[in-house]
């Protein structure tokens, strides 16, 4: 097309560049929510905890100059939510899915409300390691800019994988979520492992929120993160519980989601609103033709309330 | 709820008599005695009001008459188009005893504003937008309403001279015609520096998207754009990847070059500070509001940012050319011939239309030049 531009090549790199730019909120929040689930409780209110969490790291950054610092206080703020969803539905005839929304709702008023001094101030960004050296081309060049949190998320859904199997932790994880009864007879404690677990989640998800207000797209404002701690929950599911699944299925989304804009920057403009339903649409048909007939939600834990 | 609801009636029998006698009924009291007299002012704000953007627009301009003498001025942020609003206005007529609100959001007219204004038709309403229709809309209520379409023309000249690649870039949320016509007058002003300058644009679907707007600002920025604008509420995502990425940008709706540095040639504001200054003189003095005012550069509804330091001389001597002459008023931006970027003739050789020409109004088109879909 144009000398400067690279033409019918943006699409793929798009996709490309946006996998990993859009996805690394998705890939924490469903890691997060992967350890809450597999040990059989469900923390719907990690919405809540992406956006109080991406507020923290923000105002921290503009307080202290130091965005490291802010994801460090969004990792804890992220761990208090946790704890509190934690403890709140240790009691008995509590429903973590209603507890979840409550604390969804709960964790956007507050972060709304203590975020309103700090939507103008300009906060220092979280670093990017430029991969793209090697390439003359400054989009290759701007979409191998990587933040070094994308590849924590990669490395983590590894890891996680690796423990669920291998680790005494993650069996114990596993257990607890497979059949509250069994714990005890074991004489694990369910509350006190689904608190950890929920925390450690709450934890990981605000490192998502992290990165959305100090990285990519790089701002504070109340309607930064629309609905993506919410999709990232449903990612789980999705997954089947897997961390290396829910990695993917968070590219996925990412890649879909870049496809609306790059096909309309390279002149495929009629019907955008059907190219912003792809990642959507790709959900649903990868849920229908991986469906079963005869089991349901293969994977699943078994004392999670979903499949009680 | 039993409890409050006797307080609320009585909060508005004052708020009534407030506002009679602050004579913001027009014609009943005019007398001049009154003209420092307390009024109280409401504004609503869809989003947050630093938003950079279209709400920080209209704050600031509740900033400025919050200075006047008399005037107690009652806002809330983050309101939705919704039922809330209508709460938020009985609110502020019931408890703040406001009698004038200014509900800043397209979405609010209708049904929620026009419910208020049948409900307390001692208040005055002032919506901000074009859709008040004389016979139609109670007399309580009206509009206010910018063209904003020649801002953007001089955001386009200023695109041209810095565009080395030729291609400008827009970020657009819905394509509705206020924001079709932006994107026809940016390109229409980067062609009257150079004819070839082509500009895409990528709709959003939704006023706020901050991601949405992040990839599609480095998706046009892959396609070879190397200047930037938009139309969305909040450029302050557009703006910062923009200038991350090192293309110059055109603000909107508000003063941006904070956030974007040298990389900021020039912007379209809105200048609602004068425009609210008039009705509150107006209300104070006991004269009429105005059902439709409206107004654009020399009426002084927008206004332009300074020019940044990327602007070369050449460039800032036919932007300061072109606003003198939009200032005397003989400036029309869709002046035909007009093709659209199907092919159709949309404007006929030898007629140009106004700012506020009608036909502007409903504009569905997309100028030759533009690469893009409406649909």
């Amino acid at each position: 097309m144009e000398d400067t531009g690279i033409g019918l090549w943006g699409v793929p790199l798009a996709i490309f560049a946006g996998a990993i730019r859009v996805s690394t909120p998705f890939i924490f929040v469903s890691l997060g929510e992967t350890i809450t689930e597999r040990s059989g409780r469900i923390n719907l209110g990690l919405e809540g905890t992406l956006v109080f969490g991406a507020m923290t790291a923000y105002a921290v950054a503009v307080m202290t100059g130091s965005p490291t610092l802010g994801v460090l206080a969004a990792m804890a703020t992220g761990a208090i939510f946790g704890t509190i969803h934690g403890w709140i539905c240790k009691w008995p005839k509590v429903n973590d899915i209603a507890i979840g929304i409550a604390m969804m709702q709960f964790g956007l008023g507050l972060a709304f409300f203590l975020g309103k001094s700090f939507i103008q101030p300009v906060a220092p960004k979280l670093p990017s390691i430029p991969l793209g050296g090697w390439s003359a081309t400054p989009q290759v060049q701007a979409a191998l800019n990587i933040n070094v949190l994308f590849f924590i998320g990669a490395a983590l859904a590894l890891f996680l994988w690796w423990a669920f199997r291998n680790t005494r932790i993650g069996l114990i994880l596993r257990v607890v979520g497979d059949s509250t009864d069994a714990a005890r007879a074991m004489g694990i404690s369910p509350d006190r492992v689904r608190l950890l677990a929920t925390a450690a989640g709450g934890s990981l998800a605000a490192i998502g929120g992290a990165y959305l207000s100090l990285y990519y797209p790089g701002s504070w404002n109340e309607g930064i993160s629309s609905g993506q701690g919410l999709m990232a929950v449903a990612l789980v599911i999705f997954a089947r519980w897997n961390p290396i699944g829910c990695f993917l299925a968070a590219l996925l989304f990412g890649g879909a989601g870049a496809l609306g804009p790059a096909l309309q920057s390279v002149g495929v403009t009629q019907g955008y609103y059907l190219f912003y339903a792809a990642p959507y649409v790709l959900t649903l048909i990868i849920l229908i033709a991986t469906s079963s007939p005869t089991r349901s939600l293969a994977g699943a834990p078994g004392a999670l309330s979903l499949t009680k | 709820m039993t409890k409050l609801l006797p307080m609320n009636r009585r909060n508005f029998l004052q708020a009534s008599a407030a506002g009679l006698a602050a004579g913001t009924v027009p014609g009943l009291f005019g007398s001049q005695a009154m003209a420092q007299t307390a009024l109280t002012v409401g504004f609503i704000y869809v989003g947050p009001k630093d938003d950079y953007g279209y709400n920080q627009a209209h704050a600031e301009g509740a900033a400025v008459i919050k200075k006047m003498p008399g005037i107690t001025l009652v806002e809330e942020e983050n309101v939705p188009e919704t039922v809330d609003v209508q709460k938020t206005m009985e609110s502020m007529i019931n408890l703040d005893g406001a009698t004038l609100l200014f509900p800043t959001s397209f979405g609010y007219f209708d049904p929620h504003m026009l419910a208020m204004a049948a409900k307390y038709p001692k208040v005055q309403f002032r919506h901000c937008g074009g859709l008040w229709t004389e016979g139609k809309h109670p007399a309580n209520t009206g509009s206010y309403f910018g063209y904003i379409g020649q801002g953007q023309y001089l955001n386009g000249i200023a695109a041209g001279y810095a565009s080395k690649s030729k291609k400008i870039g827009f970020v657009a949320a819905k394509p509705i015609p206020q924001v079709v016509q932006n994107i026809n007058s940016f390109l229409l002003g980067a062609r009257s520096v150079d004819p070839n300058i082509t500009c895409q644009v990528i709709f959003t679907g939704e006023w706020s998207l901050a991601v949405k707007e992040a990839e599609a600002t480095n998706a046009l920025i892959d396609q070879g754009a190397d200047v930037i604008t938009c139309h969305v509420d909040s450029p302050k995502v557009v703006v910062e990847t923009a200038a991350g990425r090192g293309a110059f940008i055109c603000g909107y709706h508000a003063n941006q070059s904070a956030l974007a540095k040298d990389k900021y040639l020039t912007g379209a504001e809105w200048a609602w500070g004068n425009v609210y200054t008039n009705f509150i003189k107006a209300a104070q003095s006991g004269g009429k509001l105005g059902n439709f005012v409206h107004g654009g550069l020399k009426d002084g509804f927008v206004k332009m940012s300074p020019l940044g330091p990327a602007v070369s001389a050449e460039g800032r001597k036919k932007f300061e050319a072109t606003l003198a002459e939009i200032m005397s008023g003989k400036f029309s931006v869709f002046k035909g011939p007009i093709k659209d970027n199907k092919g159709n003739v949309v404007v006929t050789a030898g007629k140009s239309f106004a700012e506020d020409a009608i036909e502007l109004e409903s504009m569905g088109y997309l100028v030759e030049g533009v690469v893009g879909s409406t649909s």
